[in-house]
């Protein structure tokens, strides 16, 4: 399995967490759901804990990992808590549309 | 008893605390019992310190050391020497007999509880002002009692009028003020110390040049101009009849206005180093007295009579002490509290009948009606006027024969002039107001009454006083108890020096003395009779306002110094302020404010369209910036 990973020059992980990680902003950047947008923040997360595996194999080094399992809680943690605001967001808009939320505006 | 000593100021000032923080919500029986009980406490103790005093000399003690920068050491500490005690039992004592007195006079005001607690931190400044032992402290009194007057002239605040007296009062002795502080200034920096005893015992080893105890004398005098209303300085003290009548007797008769002369009393030392200095005190002295009196001959308010011949009576002190005679001058203080506080207390009384009228004219034939306050009345100005055996007789004989004895002539014959002015006017006052037939409204003489007790009783109390105070110090000449009795309880801190005659006390022949009082005397007597005469025999009224003519109308009208001064201060100083107004404060201040306020707007208006709201325009933003920081950091 170890070979497997490392058969795969560490160049190639680079350019897809890369991908990912863009993929992710301009999700957020451009999206008007907001369900959608937390996944988009999901898949930057993601992107990041892809990276840190990837090095850590190579580097032979279980700290990365650890650092990947920091990263899941603390992701499960801001989804649970991003979906309950989001929840209460709809009851009182009846929309997901992040466009609506410029209450704060000047 | 030397630890009692800070309980003499310090129980006015508790009276003041409690009155002032409790007083609305007490009885006026009870308001009245603190304010009253507080100040007859300090008159027991002064009177004890004054057996002490007598006994065993002067006594001294520290409170706490209120300041110690370098070498200038100051300490609240109280020095009750002679002359100290002296004017303790005065300030105290008739200052009492006031408080008794407002008992009755104002217990119809709502601000009674308000009025005694005024009252007391006014005893309490004023005995600071006369106990302190060094000039700090008599400065702290100074400005009390000028916050003090300050608030009791204006008591009456509703009225504007009586609120601008009380300014006038105030700004007039800040003038006074700022001479003072520089003349303490100017000890310290000559004699490095501001505590009496220190500055005197350092003057032969000082040696300070005669133009520069020429200055301080001068400085410390202006305060004293201010203070006890001299010429230019006096204008405020008639006005100062604005505040209720009890008020006016405490200023006039116990605190206040002998505070100038107890500053240059207690300075003597200094003075006498500095014969051009005590000879402009004379002087000034000399044309308050003698342009007072002429104000007052054509005053027709009872109490504005009474304001002209205390400035007038303070003009004769500023005399006596120009002459040397600074004993004399502290007798004159002494007899004049008497008589003073009885005249005004009388008028009071009046007044109080009359239901608050003021113009003698209106008055007239309130002998019958008012037999108590008549009698005092009488008492008081015959004491003033100089009639023989009564209080003024003495002092005022005592102060024109050390003018004869110290200036000559023609010193002595001005200072003359003004007390016999002073004895017409008061015998107008007093026969136009309680002879002939009443002037007022039905409704007054309907209401005529004399006042209760606890308004006669003081009055009563004070005439004694002011018929017999004279023989406290009587001439050798005569042979009348025991001569020269106060002049020589005071003699350890001063006695009357001639300096024309090398700071010996002044003598004069035996034959000299009877003829000088001889003449006073009889003209004085000659001047009562001719005033029985004009206003009670042939029941002439002064005039009306309008018809004063020339000089009357000159002299009704106080010389017009008012309107005087009005034109060259007063109305510059309004000019000045409003050119101010609108260049320094409209155009300048105002300007650069709303300038400063304009341009934040305008910046922030631009800024602001940062601000619209949108999450996505945030983080796009936000990512822009750190993409930017990444490419900085590694291209």
């Amino acid at each position: 399995m170890l070979e497997v990973v490392k058969n795969i020059p560490i160049d190639y992980y680079v350019y897809l967490s890369s991908l990912l990680f863009c993929i992710g902003v301009f999700g957020v950047l451009i999206r008007r759901n907001a369900i959608v947008v937390l996944m988009c923040v999901e898949l930057m997360l993601n992107a990041v804990n892809l990276l840190l595996a990837a090095f850590s194999t190579y580097l032979s080094d279980a700290q990365g990992q650890i650092l990947v399992f920091f990263i899941m809680v603390v992701a499960a943690a801001e989804a649970a808590v991003g979906l309950g605001i989001l929840v209460m967001i709809f009851r009182n808009t009846k929309t997901t549309d992040i466009y609506s939320l410029d209450n704060l505006k000047f | 008893m030397k630890a009692l000593i800070p309980l003499i100021p310090f129980l006015p000032l508790l009276g003041f605390v409690l009155n002032g923080l409790f007083g609305r919500r007490m009885s006026k029986a009870a308001v009245a019992a603190i304010g009253c009980g507080a100040l007859l406490g300090s008159l027991l103790l002064s009177a004890a310190c004054f057996n002490q005093v007598a006994a065993t000399g002067p006594m001294h003690t520290v409170a706490y050391n209120f300041l110690t920068v370098d070498s200038l050491r100051i300490d609240f500490s109280f020095l009750v020497d002679q002359l100290s005690v002296w004017m303790m039992l005065i300030v105290t004592g008739v200052g009492f007999l006031i408080h008794v007195y407002s008992i009755g006079y104002m217990h119809g005001d709502e601000g009674f509880w308000k009025f005694f607690a005024y009252l007391n931190l006014f005893i309490f400044s004023m005995l600071l002002l006369v106990m302190g032992d060094n000039l700090v402290m008599l400065f702290f009194g100074w400005e009390g009692v000028g916050l003090c007057s300050y608030l009791l002239i204006g008591f009456w605040y509703a009225n504007k009028d009586f609120s601008k007296a009380a300014r006038k009062a105030f700004i007039m002795n800040r003038i006074g003020d700022l001479g003072l502080l520089l003349g303490i200034f100017l000890v310290f920096k000559t004699f490095g110390s501001l505590t009496y005893s220190e500055i005197f015992a350092r003057i032969d080893s000082v040696q300070p040049a005669p133009e520069i105890l020429t200055a301080i004398c001068l400085l410390l005098f202006v305060g004293a101009i201010g203070k006890s209303a001299q010429i230019p300085l006096y204008t405020w003290l008639p006005d100062a009849m604005a505040g209720p009548t009890p008020v006016s007797a405490l200023i006039h008769a116990a605190t206040m206005v002998t505070a100038g002369i107890y500053l240059v009393a207690r300075c003597h030392p200094l003075y006498s180093l500095s014969p051009d200095a005590l000879q402009i005190v004379a002087f000034t002295g000399l044309a308050t007295s003698i342009f007072a009196v002429l104000i007052g001959l054509r005053q027709n308010d009872i109490k504005k009579v009474l304001a002209y011949s205390t400035v007038s009576q303070l003009g004769l002190m500023f005399v006596a002490l120009g002459m040397g005679a600074y004993a004399t001058a502290m007798f004159h203080v002494t007899t004049h509290a008497f008589f003073k506080a009885l005249l005004f207390l009388g008028a009071g009384s009046v007044i109080h009948a009359l239901g608050g009228e003021q113009d003698i004219r209106q008055m007239g034939g309130l002998r019958k009606a008012l037999p108590v306050t008549f009698w005092v009345f009488l008492i008081g100005a015959f004491a003033i006027s100089g009639f023989p055996l009564m209080a003024g007789f003495f002092s005022k004989d005592e102060i024109f024969a050390n003018t004869y004895a110290a200036g000559g002539r023609w010193w002595w014959g001005l200072a003359g002039l003004g007390g016999l002015l002073t004895a017409i006017y008061m015998c107008r006052l007093l026969f136009v107001t309680f002879f002939g037939t009443f002037r007022g409204t039905e409704e007054q003489k309907h209401h005529l009454h004399e006042s209760p007790a606890v308004m006669t009783l003081p009055l009563i109390v004070l005439a004694v006083l002011s018929a017999l105070g004279g023989f406290l110090n009587t001439p050798h000449f005569l042979h009348l108890g025991t001569p020269q009795w106060m002049a020589h309880f005071l003699e350890p801190v001063l006695r009357n020096t001639n300096l024309r005659h090398g700071g010996a006390p002044h003598h004069l022949a035996e034959s000299t003395e009877w003829t000088l009082m001889a003449f006073t005397t009889s003209l004085a007597l000659l001047v009562i009779a001719a005033a029985y005469w004009v206003y009670a025999v042939r029941r002439s009224v002064p005039l009306a306002d309008a018809a004063q003519v020339r000089l009357t109308r000159l002299l009704a009208n106080k010389f017009y110094v008012d309107e005087l001064y009005d034109l060259l201060f007063v109305k510059p100083l309004e000019k000045l302020s409003q050119i101010l107004f609108y260049f320094a404060d409209t155009w300048a201040i105002d300007g650069l404010v709303n300038g400063v306020g304009r341009g934040v707007e305008a910046v922030g208006a631009r800024f602001r369209k940062l601000q619209n709201g949108n999450i996505e325009y945030y983080l796009l933003a936000m990512v822009a910036g750190a993409v930017l920081l990444f490419l900085t950091l590694h291209l």
